[in-house]
């Protein structure tokens, strides 16, 4: 830190020494969030109204044949998958250098840890991901969760998270969108133009 | 600034400034359709305040503890006292970076602290890069809303933009078509960005993580390209623990724009492993707030915007009218504490209807503030002479009964031959859009006498 900047410190913290002994409690963890009946199906509800699509597959080669139907893959050229099971990859992450390489990816796919019931949220982390601009350069992405790790409101999922190691995670719920044009709503705003979900039952091996 | 005459600009055209608070009205329903979803709503607030209020009352514990906690991670972490130490010290980084081209997502606190044109001032190019923001930008004027900062430009008038300076077609002013051409442009700006530039939503003090949320994707566009991502926040946005952040986003977009949440919650713990993360603390005034036991809570906000949706004075005069960054109810307390004299007309601009406090997501009693204000406005002797001494004789009057009936018999025999032309003129700004009702013939001490006689009368002949 420079100089300047450690007597800013100095003279704001100096400012704020007072109203420490006017200490109001923390209030304990929150232990009220809405929960659902079928939380799956609430999620594809509200995946569907923020303009993504969630899709429940039984196992791989339901999601497999489920894949195969989307049309934005077929005329894919550059796909970056992190599960070539499902996916081949055209994209080596290992050898693009920098993200802005990136520019032309039509399709990112990657695994989601979990997801959110209440508001159709999926936590997406970087640990895997060498350029994490992947998930907001691509035109289309696909995210691959579990059924299990489908959680019932954000105080559950922040119960799960930990946030002890340099890390970038993000909850995403649905593509890219904008209304600032007179409050019409545009999907592919800056980001993807489709967000496409899949609830996969049956979860693969590690 | 004057926001009456400011308000009346706006409102000269009359179907803009219905279309105007129609909009802000259809997001502020799209809240409270969200708001219903949850049944603990309300302990969703609740709760939330109170982690507003516990973490002001130990600021100095947890900015220490973020400070620690996010240099362990690796960023670095600088202090700013006011605007212009803030400006510095974003342009040395960038400096030292040999970074010339930058991409903003939207942050009102480099709104506050004018951040751009200091930076175009020494040279650097600037995009900002959250559609709303950027429209404003080229039409070289500021946000006229925190969450939608363009909510009172036409689309006619972004497609007549766009074609001078994007080059689109003529006449079109279809959003689908308009968004697309800002996305082609914008990407190529993303491309070539030597550095990012954010604002923060949250800071966590147990973690020392920042979380930013947007809904085009925007600031992770920039955060995930170039390798220098500068976030700048005010020293309010820290919150002690990751966990209370379920709270927060929970309340934010729905109250702001009726979405469960934003598309994108990004959580930012130390910088990329390629890169490098600066995080700018800045106090600009709200040291001072902390100060004002009154005021102290507006530091509670998280800059949702509803109260701006809400407010029936903001929908009919615009967010420009306001003179300052943030606008509405929020705005005019906080443009108050940094300047009363140059904005004592904001207190004002409310009817006191309360709206803005029951939407609040944090429970901050705006309203309360808003008429505090107005008597602190008063202590200092700010409001104009005329003004106060016609205050000042109003007091005298109703605080003598005797004095206050003579009035009223005097204005109720002579009042109706007052002449229209005296009656209104250009001294009663009270009157420009509004009329007197017809003066009764009795006082309503009078009245209320002769009703009360008549029921005894009644009560005797039964």
């Amino acid at each position: 830190m420079k100089k300047n900047s450690m007597k800013s410190k100095q003279s704001i913290l100096d400012s704020i020494t007072d109203f420490e002994s006017a200490a109001w409690e923390l209030p304990p963890r929150a232990t009220f969030g809405i929960t659902y009946d079928d939380p799956i199906a609430q999620f594809s509800k509200i995946l569907k109204t923020v303009g993504g699509t969630a899709i429940r597959v039984p196992n791989t080669q339901a999601l497999l044949e489920e894949l195969a139907t989307l049309d934005f893959l077929a005329p894919a050229s550059n796909i970056y998958s992190a599960i070539p099971e499902f996916l081949p990859s055209t994209v080596d992450l290992a050898h693009t250098d920098t993200p802005q390489q990136l520019h032309d990816l039509d399709v990112a796919l990657v695994r989601g840890e979990l997801a959110v019931a209440e508001n159709g949220a999926v936590w997406v982390t970087d640990e895997l991901l060498r350029h994490r601009v992947v998930l907001f350069i691509a035109e289309h992405v696909i995210l691959i969760v579990s059924v299990a790790s489908v959680l019932q409101n954000l105080h559950e999922a922040y119960e799960q998270l930990s946030f002890g190691k340099p890390q970038y995670g993000v909850f995403i719920s649905g593509p890219s969108k904008t209304a600032d044009i007179e409050q019409s709503l545009v999907f592919g705003a800056q980001g993807p133009r489709t967000l496409t979900v899949f609830l996969l039952d049956e979860e693969p091996a590690a | 600034m004057n926001h009456p005459q400011e308000a009346a600009r706006f409102l000269a055209n009359a179907k803009r400034a219905k279309w105007h608070d129609e909009a802000l009205w259809f997001v502020r329903s799209k809240r409270d359709m969200a708001a219903a979803d949850i049944p603990e709503w309300e302990q969703l607030r609740q709760q939330a305040s109170q982690i507003k209020a516990h973490t002001i009352a130990n600021l100095k514990t947890y900015l220490q503890q973020f400070e620690q906690k996010a240099t362990d991670l690796g960023a670095h972490v600088h202090w700013a006292r006011d605007a212009s130490e803030h400006n510095t010290i974003v342009q040395s980084i960038l400096r030292d970076h040999g970074a010339r081209r930058i991409v903003k997502s939207k942050s009102m606190l480099t709104e506050e602290c004018q951040l751009n044109p200091h930076l175009e001032n020494a040279g650097f190019e600037i995009t900002d890069t959250d559609l709303g923001e950027w429209i404003v930008q080229l039409r070289n004027e500021p946000p006229s809303h925190i969450v939608l900062p363009a909510i009172h430009i036409k689309k006619e008038e972004v497609g007549e933009l766009f074609h001078q300076k994007l080059g689109t077609r003529q006449g079109s002013a279809d959003p689908d078509y308009l968004t697309e051409s800002a996305r082609n442009t914008l990407r190529k700006s993303f491309l070539q960005a030597d550095a990012a530039i954010t604002g923060v939503n949250f800071a966590i003090a147990e973690t020392g993580g920042i979380v930013i949320c947007t809904n085009e994707g925007n600031a992770d566009m920039g955060t995930g390209l170039p390798g220098l991502h500068i976030a700048c926040m005010g020293i309010e946005k820290i919150i002690p623990r990751a966990e209370d952040l379920a709270l927060f986003l929970r309340l934010l977009a729905r109250s702001g724009t009726g979405q469960p949440i934003t598309a994108y919650t990004a959580h930012h713990h130390g910088p990329r492993p390629d890169g490098q993360l600066h995080i700018v603390l800045v106090d600009n005034g709200r040291t001072e707030i902390l100060k004002q036991e009154a005021f102290r809570n507006s530091l509670h906000c998280i800059r949702c915007g509803a109260c701006m949706n809400t407010c029936p004075v903001y929908r009919r005069s615009g967010g420009h009218s306001y003179g300052y960054t943030i606008p509405g109810p929020i705005g005019s307390i906080l443009a108050s504490a940094r300047d009363p004299k140059a904005f004592y007309t904001l207190p004002y601009a409310s009817s006191l209807c309360g709206s803005c406090t029951d939407i609040c997501p944090v429970n901050i009693d705006l309203h309360h503030q808003l008429l505090a204000w107005r008597s602190e406005i008063t202590r200092q002797k700010i409001l104009p002479l005329p003004k106060r001494l016609a205050m000042a004789a109003l007091s005298h009057l109703m605080r003598r009964p005797r004095l206050y009936r003579l009035f009223g018999a005097i204005s109720r025999s002579i009042g109706r031959a007052i002449p229209r032309t005296l009656l209104y003129c250009r001294f009663n700004v009270w009157g420009r859009q509004r009329e007197l009702p017809p003066l009764p013939k009795k006082s309503f001490r009078r009245m209320f006498q002769q009703e009360a006689a008549r029921r005894e009368e009644k009560q005797h002949e039964k």
